[in-house]
């Protein structure tokens, strides 16, 4: 059926043919070799594409256009192993369900179908005491989406990337063959961070983290400026966990220094570290149940909601998540859920931007000088963000188009409609190639073509991976024509 | 693709010398994406110094297509040439004349060849162009009406008619393209001193070939559908399309 898409971001969107795979009934773990029924049907949708391709799509949560195919066909994971019935039991604990293998008690490894949400493998295995070992700001990502786009959460410094903790994947590449990959395979890395340019991936195999409680033991802390951020997160490397919200506009009142273009005024912030709370530890309310995880949503921004999120909003909203932080450093039990996905919070909030939607630049810089200039720019061109966070990285993985590396990442929203956004951005691009940075392709929606090799170093190594794997380039996204992958 | 913030990669311009398509073009090109613009008219100085000029701006691949814009048999050729080299992102329809209303009243052959160019040569290029874009599943046709499709006055009203018609043809093609990624931006200009208004009396709010280049550009990402240059030109036309007929009629030019 043909459908308008667009990204998380809802900017520029595209008309494709999407495509759900039929599966008639519940998929079990595929075996060996063997295609599975579901492998089948999704052979045979690579071998009938058309001239403009196909790529896969699972809950549309990249920002920009990585999973759209304009003219072309989008193949939609079911978000169950059977495609056809919903996972929509959000209460009770659910032991096993649809697309979830079981977990192995000992090594902690869960085979799990692409389409599946975390939020609905999170459902399943934290009352059996396991938690997923990267997981990003939301839990609305399927599993195949953060493989290809390996992702990171607040623990990359500590545990790496997605990828590091999958064992094995099944792919049906651009002749519809099946191949299981894992780790040891070069092509593994293709596709971990290949965008889905490098087949379908229907089956991931995560190795989970033991956890006695569903809570975490979080440490708040409320930083002035930009330095002091910086610092603190760096102490904070110490802990599993660690992220700064950070004000880029920061109060007028210490804004004194501004005029010579410095980041004085902004970069303030609230620091969190965190570690998962031992069972013994957890509050005496919750006790009795420390595996208990309900997530819900408690807002929704409705279709249609006009851009709220204006200059003086966000002020007011950085104003006071600051001021909500306490003054000295605090230590809190917080629930998984609001410590790892708190976008998760409000249901559909990428409407707040209104119908002109938003980009989100998240950058990748070794040097902190970088995080501190582009942080100036976009105090100069009075960008004001929402959300802007920053994070420290640790060592990268073997994937070429992987996005984390040694450095810090600062990620911001920004409002598509805002005067001269371009040329700030493109500027901003310029300064992190040639500071040996790189913007995150799962976030990106503008960028030059001409920057993505200085960006992506081993771009070319990653084409000669996927031209074993796609050698007739079936696999097409808006993405990969906008920057000629 | 056009990205996130409206900037293309490659543009069609209908009408390849028209000063007011040019222009556009190259403000399409400083948004820092544009790799590949085709220019069709028919031969002329004028046509290649446009293109030369795109390639000294530094747009990599700049070609000329012949076309006859009122010669619609050509159109399922031209387009299917036009569309060789790949995807276009935004095609602008930028062909126009402005005929000698006295000549056109005398002589109802001239007339009617101005309607061919201003009117029913763009209608028949549109739907081709069209049928491609929808197969691409994206892009944005760029169309240039007027004020003078708004409410056409008896001054001018052998060119005013083809614009209305054009303009609600555009404007139509816009609603029945909805849901299929294609934008139709329907541009109204006031008055813009070019070669084609050459010798006519300058009106008010008037605007340069380079403003409404800009005012394009910057609707290219937003959800805008139709462009009034100057902007305030919209609140001014819809007071003048409820003037009676007798008041419109002898209001000075």
């Amino acid at each position: 059926m043909d459908e308008l898409l667009t990204g998380w971001g809802r900017t520029a969107a595209t008309r494709a043919s999407v495509v759900a795979v039929p599966v008639a009934e519940p998929t079990s773990p595929g075996v060996g070799d063997e295609p599975t029924p579901f492998e089948q049907a999704v052979s045979e949708q690579i071998r009938t594409a058309g001239p403009r391709g196909l790529i896969a799509r699972g809950l549309g949560r990249s920002y920009g256009d990585a999973a759209q195919n304009a003219g072309g066909t989008v193949l939609q994971l079911p978000a169950a192993g059977n495609g056809g019935r919903a996972l929509g039991r959000t209460s009770g604990c659910i032991a096993q369900a649809d697309g979830i293998g079981p977990v192995d008690s000992v090594t902690g490894e869960v085979s799990v179908a692409a389409g599946v949400s975390l939020d609905a493998l999170l459902r399943v295995v934290v009352p059996q005491g396991w938690f997923v070992p990267v997981t990003p700001g939301t839990r609305q990502v399927s599993v195949g989406g953060a493989l290809a786009a390996d992702v990171h959460g607040k623990n990359h410094h500590h545990d790496g990337s997605f990828a590091t903790s999958v064992t094995r994947v099944r792919l049906v590449d651009g002749r519809g063959d099946v191949h299981r990959l894992t780790p040891a395979d070069r092509a593994f890395w293709a596709v971990a961070g290949g965008m889905g340019l490098c087949g379908v991936v229907t089956e991931v195999r995560l190795r989970l983290r033991p956890v006695s409680s569903a809570w975490m033991t979080v440490r708040t802390e409320r930083t002035t400026d930009l330095d002091a951020t910086m610092a603190a997160l760096a102490e904070a490397d110490r802990s599993q966990y660690s992220v700064a919200w950070i004000d880029c506009l920061g109060p007028r009142s210490t804004g004194g220094n501004s005029s010579t273009g410095s980041c004085t005024g902004g970069g303030r912030g609230v620091v969190t570290s965190a570690e998962h709370t031992a069972a013994a530890d957890v509050d005496g309310r919750h006790r009795h149940d420390p595996l208990a995880f309900r997530p819900t949503a408690r807002l929704a921004a409705p279709p249609g909601t006009p851009n709220v999120l204006s200059r003086p909003a966000i002020t007011a909203f950085n104003e006071a998540y600051f001021r909500a932080a306490p003054t000295r450093p605090t230590i809190g039990q917080h629930p998984a859920a609001s410590f790892f996905h708190p976008l998760d919070a409000v249901r559909g909030w990428n409407r707040l931007y209104g119908r002109r939607g938003f980009v989100q630049y998240q950058l990748l810089a070794p040097d902190p000088e970088t995080v501190r200039a582009v942080l100036a720019e976009l105090q100069r061109a009075r960008a004001a963000s929402f959300l802007a966070v920053l994070k420290r990285f640790g060592p990268g993985n073997a994937g070429p188009l992987s996005f984390p590396a040694a450095g810090w990442t600062l990620a911001v929203d920004l409002p598509a409609g805002l005067d001269g956004l371009p040329t700030v951005l493109d500027r901003l691009d310029d300064r992190v190639a040639a500071d040996g940075g790189r913007v995150y392709l799962a976030k990106d929606s503008r960028l030059r073509p001409e920057l993505l090799g200085a960006m992506y170093p081993q771009l070319d190594r990653w084409r000669e991976l996927r031209a074993g794997l796609d050698p007739q380039r079936v696999f097409v996204s808006d993405l990969s024509r906008r920057l000629a992958l | 693709m056009i990205d996130a913030l409206g900037a293309p990669e490659s543009v069609l311009l209908v009408g390849g010398s028209s000063e007011i398509g040019t222009a556009i073009v190259h403000h399409l090109r400083r948004r820092g994406r544009l790799r590949r613009v085709s220019l069709a008219g028919r031969p002329s100085a004028r046509l290649d110094a446009a293109a030369d000029e795109l390639r000294a701006a530094g747009v990599r691949n700049v070609d000329v297509l012949y076309l006859d814009v009122s010669r619609t048999d050509s159109h399922a050729e031209f387009t299917q040439r036009a569309f060789a080299a790949g995807d276009l992102d935004v095609v602008v329809m930028a062909a126009g004349v402005l005929p000698d209303q006295a000549a056109a009243l005398a002589d109802p052959a001239v007339a009617v060849a101005s309607a061919q160019v201003n009117y029913v040569g763009p209608m028949s290029v549109l739907l081709h162009v069209s049928t491609r874009l929808r197969a691409q599943g994206h892009g944005v046709l760029v169309v240039l009406s007027s004020v003078a499709a708004e409410r056409p006055r008896w001054a001018n009203f052998v060119y005013g008619s083809a614009k209305a018609g054009l303009d609600a043809f555009a404007t139509g093609l816009g609603d029945q393209l909805i849901g299929r990624g294609i934008r139709v931006l329907v541009v109204r200009p006031g008055f813009v001193p070019t070669r084609m208004t050459a010798g006519l009396p300058p009106a008010p709010m008037s605007s340069s070939p380079d403003d409404v280049g800009a005012a394009v550009a910057a609707a290219l990402s937003g959800p805008t559908a139709t462009v009034w240059v100057p902007g305030r030109l919209r609140w001014v036309m819809s007071a003048l399309r409820h003037l009676p007929r007798p008041v419109f009629r002898r209001l000075p030019r």
